[in-house]
Formats: C-alpha cells, structure tokens, sequence
C-alpha cells in the first residue's frame, strides 16, 4: 500500500533523511519510533506530499507522491503533530470545510461528519470553537479532520501526544480499529504505545532506518545474547570468577554489592546455550547460597536504547 | 471550481468573525466619507461664487461639471485609501496559514496551489467590493441633488476594481513570503507606496526614456483615464499582467514551500 525508495531529504546543508525505504502493507499498523528531531515528522510529511524528497520517491496507494501528488493526496488522512485547525471556527464549520476541500460529495458531508464526530468522540462539542477546545479535544478534532474522507491510509503523527491517559486509550483503541480496512503509519515516541498499537516497527535515529521488525521480532534479535540475574550468597569476587569461568559465559558483572551478605550478578551468555544447570552446579560445588536465578527479558525500551544511543548491534551479533 | 469555493468561502467568513473586517470597512467608509464632504463643499462654494459673478455682470451662469469637481477627486482619494487597508486585508492570507500550520492541511488535502491561490485571492477581492458597495450613496447623493454623468462613474468604479485587483494580487504575494503578519502589511505597504510615487521624479530625470518607463510603471497614472470616464485597453491590460505575474510568483513561493520545513 505505501512503498518507499530511498527517500533522502536535506534542509539547507543539513541531511535530514538518509536514503529510507520500507514498504507498508495493505490493512497493517506500522509504528514510526524514534527519539524527536529523529526524522519522523520529515518522512511522514514527504509521503503526504507536503515536502518534496531531495532524492528518491514513494508510492502511495498505487499514486507516485511526485507524479500524481493529488492522487495520493485523495487517498491519504494526515495528522499533523500539531492539529491543523482554524481556532475561529466552530468544530462543524471546521469539518464541513476540511470534508469539501478532501472532494466528499455535498449530500454525504453530514453523514461522513456525524460518523467521524461519534467516531472520535467529539459530538457534544460540535458547536464549540476550535480555539477554545482544551488540547485533547483539539487533537481529536485532528484526528476527525484525517477520517473524514474515510481514506485507505492513514498517517498520523504522534497522535496521542497532550492527552490524559483515559483519552491515550481510546485513541490507541480507535487505531488499532482501524487495521484490516486502513493502512496506518503512526509516530511516537512513546514506546508502549508502539508494542500496544503496532504490528511492525521501524526505529528511527538521526535519519537512518536503525532497525525494522515487529515488535517481538526486535526484542528477539538483540536478546540472541542471554542475560541472566542471579543472586548469590558468597564471597563476591570470588563467585564473579568462578562464574566467569563456566563455559559459554560472556560477561559477568556484579550488579548490587552485599545485601545481607549477598551479591547480586548479571550474567551475559556468548550464545543463546543453556548454561543455567552449569551454574547452579558451580554454586552447589562451592557450597554458596543461591537465592535466584532469573533471565532477564529485553524491554522494547531497551531495544530502544541500545539502537538509538549509539550503541551498535552488528547483524553477525545478533 | 469547487475547492476555490471552498476556500473563498471560508475566507470570508473568517474576515467577519474578527473584528479586522468590521474595522476595515467602517474606517475606509468613514475617511472616504469624509473625503466626499471636502470636495462638495469645495464645489458648493465654487457654484455660489459663479452665480454670484454672474448675478454680478448679469451673464448666464456658465456650466459647472460635477464629475470632474467631485466625482473623479472622490475616485482618487478612495483608490488611495484602498491602498492603505488593502495592505491590511491581504497580510493574513498566507501568513496566517503558516503561523497556524494550517497549511500543511491545504497542502496534504488534494487542492492544486492555483485553487489554493484563487481561493485566497477571491476572497480578498470579495472584501473589497463589500467595502466599495456602499460608496456608491455618494453617487445617489449628487444625482439627487444634480445632474452627473453616468459613463465615468462606471468606469471609476471598474478602475477602482482593477486596482484594488492589482494591490490584492502583490498582497497575496507579499502574505506567502512570511508567517508574520506584521512583516507581511510592512512589506506590502512599502511595494504599494513605492508603485503609486515612482513616477513623482519623472518630471526631474533627465533622461525622457527612464521618465516615461516611471510613469507606465506607476499605478495611478493608468488610473486617472478610469475616472475621467475613459476605457483605455492599454491600462486595462496593464493591470491584468501584474496579476497574473503576482499569481505566477505566488505560486512558485508557495511551491518553494515544499523544499524548505
């Protein structure tokens, strides 16, 4: 539904997007994540046909976003991260207006505005003016503002941002509704998000694709190197070499020094082996108290961290 | 068709729910107003003193011409005053877009940057008008109580109408520049002050080309013909290419748009 070839962008001398291809199929949810100023909101703006791509280009919903820009246009409802609304106008002037200009025909407009209204919850605020609504109301106006036209993808950027967390679950909830008959691409920041939301991710870092996959996929791919916590009764150095010197370990560290006379040791295994038995035999050999053994999970917000903060992961590692 | 609709549409309604509009009008009505009392009073005390010269040498009274004394000075005045709130009408319409990020709406929705540009530049042109309508009751006025002629009203009112669409077409221009309405009427002042003066030192260059080239450039000077009740195609067309030169550069800033965040 969306394909995107080596998209690069620059602003000035300053290089923004870096050559950025992905490909989004029909009816899935793709979460954008990446630190802010990461590229988000210029890759997002590019495949609306706001900015033009300094190299490369994308189709959307079969249209090429430099060739027949008004036809993709016809098949896209963009969220800005700021909502685009005129703060002088009434919610339902304001709907009426977005819905001619996106080509609805003049009979169907109530009904598409009624729907979006129930929708996204903002009927009992229809005669309010947009300037005076409260942030989260204006970011669902946004949000009523890119359904209207019912369009096949939908591009929304960082639509949950200022909304209190009752409104951040009906936002996500009406997102993921969306699967299956839209294609969406979302942007945020906010990582639960992406794991509730999102089949696949992309992750994105100073205008490089830095990693792509769904969610699980991700956390897979870096946890190929296992770690394990464990919390043992000895003598600390001691223990640490002891450790050290099982077979298939990596790395040993000591994580919390004496609590009660016990150490707390993270343990990173050179391969995904099965070295827990191995373990526990050395510690029953040395006759230490072992008080738990435990491997560690990778949170997406570590995933996150180690892709964005420079710490590399080469594909051989994984 | 339907998106210049659209957009005209909602232009205008959000020039009357500020008061900027209700401001504009009352303030172009009042001055110019006022400017049409100045002139018939001159006129009036210039009638009373030829029928008194004339009850003097018992002569007929010769015939006085309300156009010319009233009428094409009342045209001048308004198409100045115009200048001065036409710089205020248009400084929003792009500006404002940007400021609010409400471009990125018309830019992402499937409108061409032509309908955009229309619909914008109706709009003004439409504000215009509205402000223009109730000038005509000085018009009702002198045919009430005199015997003017028809033809140069017509064509005072058409000339005013051309440039009013002239000063729009460089507003609009000027408004897709900056997101700062401010910057946006200083600029367009400065350009519309400087096309009604620069044919003031034609008379002192020297050089006859350079005086004349002034002169076609200015805009007033294609005006006077309108409200003397001439129709001159060569103003007429004159006019009609600086829009279309403002629209076509209106159009490239708004696409330069598209290159730059």
């Amino acid at each position: 539904m969306i394909s995107a070839k080596n998209i690069s962008k620059k602003f000035g001398g300053k290089q923004v997007l870096f050559s950025i291809s992905f490909d989004v199929n029909k009816g899935e949810i793709l979460g954008f994540l990446g630190p802010n100023a990461a590229g988000k909101t210029t890759a997002m703006r590019i495949l609306t046909c706001f900015l033009l791509p300094n190299e490369g280009t994308a189709t959307v919903a079969g249209f090429d976003i430099l060739e027949q820009s008004i036809d993709v246009r016809r098949n896209i409802g963009y969220m800005p991260e700021s909502p685009p609304i005129y703060p002088e106008m009434s919610v339902q002037s304001y709907l009426e207006f977005v819905a001619w200009i996106k080509g609805i025909k003049m009979k169907d407009i109530p009904k598409r505005i009624d729907a979006v209204m129930e929708k996204t919850s903002i009927t009992h605020v229809r005669d309010r003016i947009c300037g005076r609504l409260s942030k989260g109301y204006r970011q669902r106006v946004g949000l009523a503002q890119a359904l209207i036209h019912n369009p096949p993808v939908l591009i929304l950027d960082e639509p949950t941002s200022g909304l209190d967390p009752k409104q951040i679950i009906e936002v996500r909830e009406l997102i993921k509704g969306l699967a299956g008959e839209h294609t969406v691409i979302v942007s945020t920041h906010i990582l639960p998000e992406v794991k509730l939301t999102c089949e696949r991710v992309i992750i994105i870092n100073n205008g490089w694709i830095v990693a792509q996959g769904t969610p699980e996929n991700l956390t897979q791919k870096i946890k190929g190197k296992e770690r394990l916590q464990l919390e043992i009764g000895g003598p600390g150095e001691e223990v640490k070499n002891a450790l050290r010197n099982v077979p298939g370990v990596a790395n040993v560290q000591i994580e919390i020094h004496e609590l009660d006379g016990c150490f707390k040791y993270i343990v990173e295994t050179e391969v995904k082996a099965d070295i827990k038995k191995n373990l526990a035999r050395i510690i029953a050999d040395n006759k230490w108290d072992l008080y738990e053994m435990r491997t560690l999970g990778m949170t997406l917000e570590e995933i996150f961290m180690r892709y964005t903060t420079g710490e590399t992961f080469t594909e051989k590692e994984a | 068709m339907n998106n210049i609709w659209a957009i005209l549409q909602r232009e205008l309604r959000s020039y009357f729910v500020s008061p900027l509009a209700y401001g504009i009008i009352v303030g172009f009505l009042i001055v110019t107003g006022f400017m049409f009392y100045i002139s018939l009073g001159y006129f009036l005390t210039m009638v009373n003193s030829t029928i008194m010269e004339a009850n003097i040498y018992r002569t007929p009274p010769p015939p006085v011409n309300v156009n010319e004394s009233v009428i094409s000075p009342v045209f001048r005045s308004i198409s100045f005053i115009s200048l001065l709130l036409l710089a205020m009408i248009t400084m929003r319409l792009f500006a404002e877009e940007k400021k609010m990020m409400t471009i990125e709406l018309l830019f992402t929705s499937p409108v061409t940057t032509f309908q955009m540009i229309m619909g914008k530049y109706l709009a003004g042109l439409a504000l215009y008008v509205i402000m223009l309508i109730p000038t005509s009751v000085y018009c009702i006025i002198l045919f009430i109580f005199g015997e003017p002629e028809i033809l140069p009203i017509f064509t005072g009112y058409l000339g005013l109408l051309l440039i009013g669409a002239v000063l729009i077409s460089i507003g609009l221009l000027v408004s897709s520049f900056t997101e700062n309405q401010l910057i946006a009427v200083a600029l367009s002042l400065s350009i519309f002050l400087l096309l009604w003066m620069i044919d003031w030192p034609a008379d002192i260059i020297g050089q006859p080309a350079i005086s004349s080239l002034l002169t076609y450039i200015s805009l007033p000077s294609h005006f006077y013909d309108f409200t003397n009740g001439v129709l001159d195609s060569k103003h007429i067309l004159y006019y009609l290419s600086i829009i279309v030169l403002s629209f076509y550069l209106t159009q490239r800033s708004l696409e330069s748009m598209r290159w730059r965040s």
